[in-house]
């Protein structure tokens, strides 16, 4: 098992036709991704070679589920088109739909995600502005690379890309069941705490390792929940201690206002859920082993 | 687009014109930053104005910022006053001449702003305006309605007069607030915004609703539908070396610390920040000099950018350049910095300061390689992060 995505996972990948697109679908099929096809609806019917694979281009998002089963798409398409190529996986009700375009306006964001509550959360939406998703040796779909680690018991869930490489790497002799990058934008799909749900469900992962960064109150929100339904260890991270105030910090969501957002705030309300939180990704490496191995 | 840019918040007088460009009622006014031009400014107002500071602080009007003005001639002189005034570390360059108000009789507050814990959108509004709402909110809750708005279904006038019953606005001003709150929502939905705020909406003496002062911050990363709001950003106010990294693209916040951080995403960056932080804590309390994300690419142009900003820095002792290879590889990173430190030489701009480097992941070995057979004199490599964070800070304690 693994959460959200594995070997069984039908890939689609909007977008697949452009230069980060086939970048990425190339990377992803030599990692094992089954990438079923992608979607263009101006180069629907013809096929894309990827070192002799070829691949099915379509239309539509719900013309390539009728054919291929698709139950997972990866969307790379520009920033001005994101919305609406989210909107067609939505509406065309695809299981799931990582968004790893960067830079997506807010007001698109609301819009896609008010979409999806509304038409009762059929879409599980990743990102936007994440890497995406790995359950090593079985399926990556994203922008994570493949070769950092291998298939192990330790979940891991992260606001940052190379964060997640980081702590990947740390502990790449043990392994991870799934690797998922939820992106650090104001508003984004899945959240930390619906990734240490499905986690916490998951029989294949025995260590939850959650990272976070500064502003919001995503990490506060999940201290709660562990404290209330998470029985597996977790282990946590975040990163900004010494962020001033006002000052965005690379992500859009990375800005701490007045008194909320701190570090220490986030990292005091995991620490009294029970979670050990390192104060670097090395410490936090070092708590995770020592916890996986007790 | 440029990565990082995210918020941009403007002054009021710009809140003011896209308040009037969407119907939202304002009064009458102009942008001046010498004083004379208060005097044409004022008599275009018939004979007397406000002069009020163009400052992104609250509390100006107590700090002596908001002044009445009778005649053009004392519009001048308050203008004088004013300009170049300092508030709260916040120096005035550039006063608006306003209309004056009529006799307020009450004052409100509403707002449209993103709601991150809940993922939507946030109308607030309150009969209590005037004053500071963080201190209304947390002093007389019931005081503030607070009504989420579905990015898609939007304000309608319908929805607007739930908002306004919710507040509880006395009902002589009711349906003027509602048609307001439509207003604001168009406002807040056509310039990308990310709050709009009116304090105080005010009712004056003849029973007018007004927006006497407002807030307006916009989305960065809607610039690409919005291709007038880069003028509206106040490039005179940014760090220098800030402008500078802009121009090229780069990802760069100025600190207040000794030791220059280059690294890739903003995740490991802000980590960065942190462990040096830590590590200063050992070495006289230097810290972090900035934030820089070089992104995924790491290309040895953009490498040697940003090299060439932190190294404008006066402040900058030592750099600690922090690279996980993911996508990019190492080897790749390594040559990028041998070849900045070249393109840097050859610009006749040598590199004085010593650079730990730091390098892990995808082809470390390679990049590692790459570096000790260059040689530079000034480059040291530490394998760990927390190991070069402790060299970086020791180098610049020196």
């Amino acid at each position: 098992m693994a959460i959200f995505l594995t070997k069984d996972s039908k890939v689609i990948v909007q977008g697949m036709t452009g230069s980060e697109g086939q970048k990425h679908t190339r990377r992803m099929l030599a990692s094992g991704t089954n990438i079923v096809g992608g979607v263009n609806p101006r180069k629907a019917g013809t096929t894309v070679d990827f070192d002799g694979t070829e691949v099915p281009v379509f239309g539509s998002v719900k013309d390539a589920m009728e054919k291929t089963g698709a139950d997972v798409t990866v969307i790379f398409v520009p920033e001005k088109f994101t919305k609406d190529a989210v909107v067609e996986a939505i509406e065309a009700e695809i299981e799931l739909a990582v968004v790893i375009t960067e830079g997506v306006a807010v007001h698109d964001t609301a819009q896609f995600w008010a979409l999806a509550q509304a038409k009762g959360n059929k879409t599980r939406i990743i990102g936007p502005n994440c890497p995406g998703l790995i359950s090593p040796g079985q399926s990556n779909a994203g922008i994570i690379p493949a070769d950092i680690t291998k298939s192990g018991r330790i979940g891991l869930v992260s606001k940052s890309g190379t964060l997640t490489y980081q702590m990947m790497y740390e502990l790449r002799d043990l392994g991870f069941s799934s690797c998922v990058g939820i992106g650090g934008d104001p508003i984004i799909g899945t959240t930390h705490i619906d990734a240490l749900k499905a986690f916490e469900a998951d029989p294949d992962t025995d260590l939850i390792v959650m990272i976070g960064e500064i502003g919001g109150d995503a990490e506060e929100k999940a201290a709660e929940f562990i404290a209330k339904h998470v029985t597996k260890p977790v282990v946590g991270y975040v990163a900004g201690f010494t962020a001033p105030e006002g000052k965005t910090m690379g992500h859009a969501g990375a800005i701490v206002s007045g008194s909320s957002g701190t570090a220490q705030a986030k990292k005091e309300a995991l620490e009294a859920a029970g979670v050990k939180v390192g104060k670097t990704p090395s410490e936090t490496a070092r708590l995770a082993r020592a916890a996986l191995t007790a | 687009m440029e990565k990082g840019r995210t918020r941009v918040d403007l002054f009021e007088y710009q809140a003011r014109d896209l308040f009037a460009k969407h119907g939202v009622p304002v009064l009458a006014g102009e942008v001046i930053d010498t004083p004379d031009a208060a005097r044409a400014a004022t008599e275009r107002l018939g004979g007397k104005s406000v002069v009020k500071a163009q400052v992104k602080v609250g509390g100006r009007g107590k700090a002596g910022g908001v002044k009445l003005a009778a005649t053009p001639d004392e519009a001048v002189a308050r203008a004088t006053d004013i300009l170049g005034m300092d508030i709260k570390g916040h120096t005035v360059h550039k006063v608006m001449i306003a209309e004056t108000a009529p006799e307020i009789a009450e004052e409100y507050y509403v707002s449209y702003l993103l709601d991150r814990t809940n993922r939507t959108f946030l109308a607030m509004a309150s009969v209590a305006g005037g004053m500071d709402i963080e201190q209304v909110a947390a002093e007389t809750p019931e005081k503030l309605a607070k009504v989420p708005v579905d990015a898609n279904e939007g304000v309608t006038i319908e929805k607007a007069r739930e908002i306004v019953a919710q507040a509880k606005f006395p009902a002589e001003v009711a349906e003027q607030v509602a048609e307001v709150m439509v207003t604001l929502w168009k406002t807040f939905v056509a310039e990308d915004a990310l709050l709009v705020e009116v304090n105080p909406l005010a009712k004056v003496a003849d029973g007018r609703v007004i927006a006497l002062d407002g807030k307006v911050s916009l989305d960065a990363n809607a610039e690409f539908r919005q291709p007038e709001h880069e003028a509206l950003e106040d490039k005179a106010a940014a760090n220098p070396l800030e402008a500078a990294a802009k121009a090229k693209g780069l990802n760069y916040v100025k600190l207040d610390g000794q030791v220059g951080i280059i690294g890739n995403g903003a995740g490991l960056v802000m980590s960065t920040l942190d462990v040096v932080a830590y590590a200063g804590e050992n070495h006289g309390g230097v810290k972090p000099a900035n934030f820089l994300d070089i992104g995924g690419g790491a290309s040895a142009e953009v490498m040697a950018n940003g090299l060439e900003i932190i190294l404008g820095d006066p402040d900058v002792k030592s750099v600690f350049v922090n690279v996980f290879g993911g996508i990019t590889a190492c080897d790749a990173v390594a040559n990028g910095i041998v070849q900045a430190l070249e393109l840097l030489k050859s610009k006749g701009e040598e590199v004085t300061k010593p650079l730990v480097v730091r390098l892990d992941g995808n082809n470390a070995e390679l990049g590692r390689k790459i570096l000790n057979d260059a040689d530079h004199p000034l480059v040291q490599q530490v394998d760990t992060m927390d190991g070069a964070a402790e060299r970086a800070a020791e180098l610049a304690a020196k």
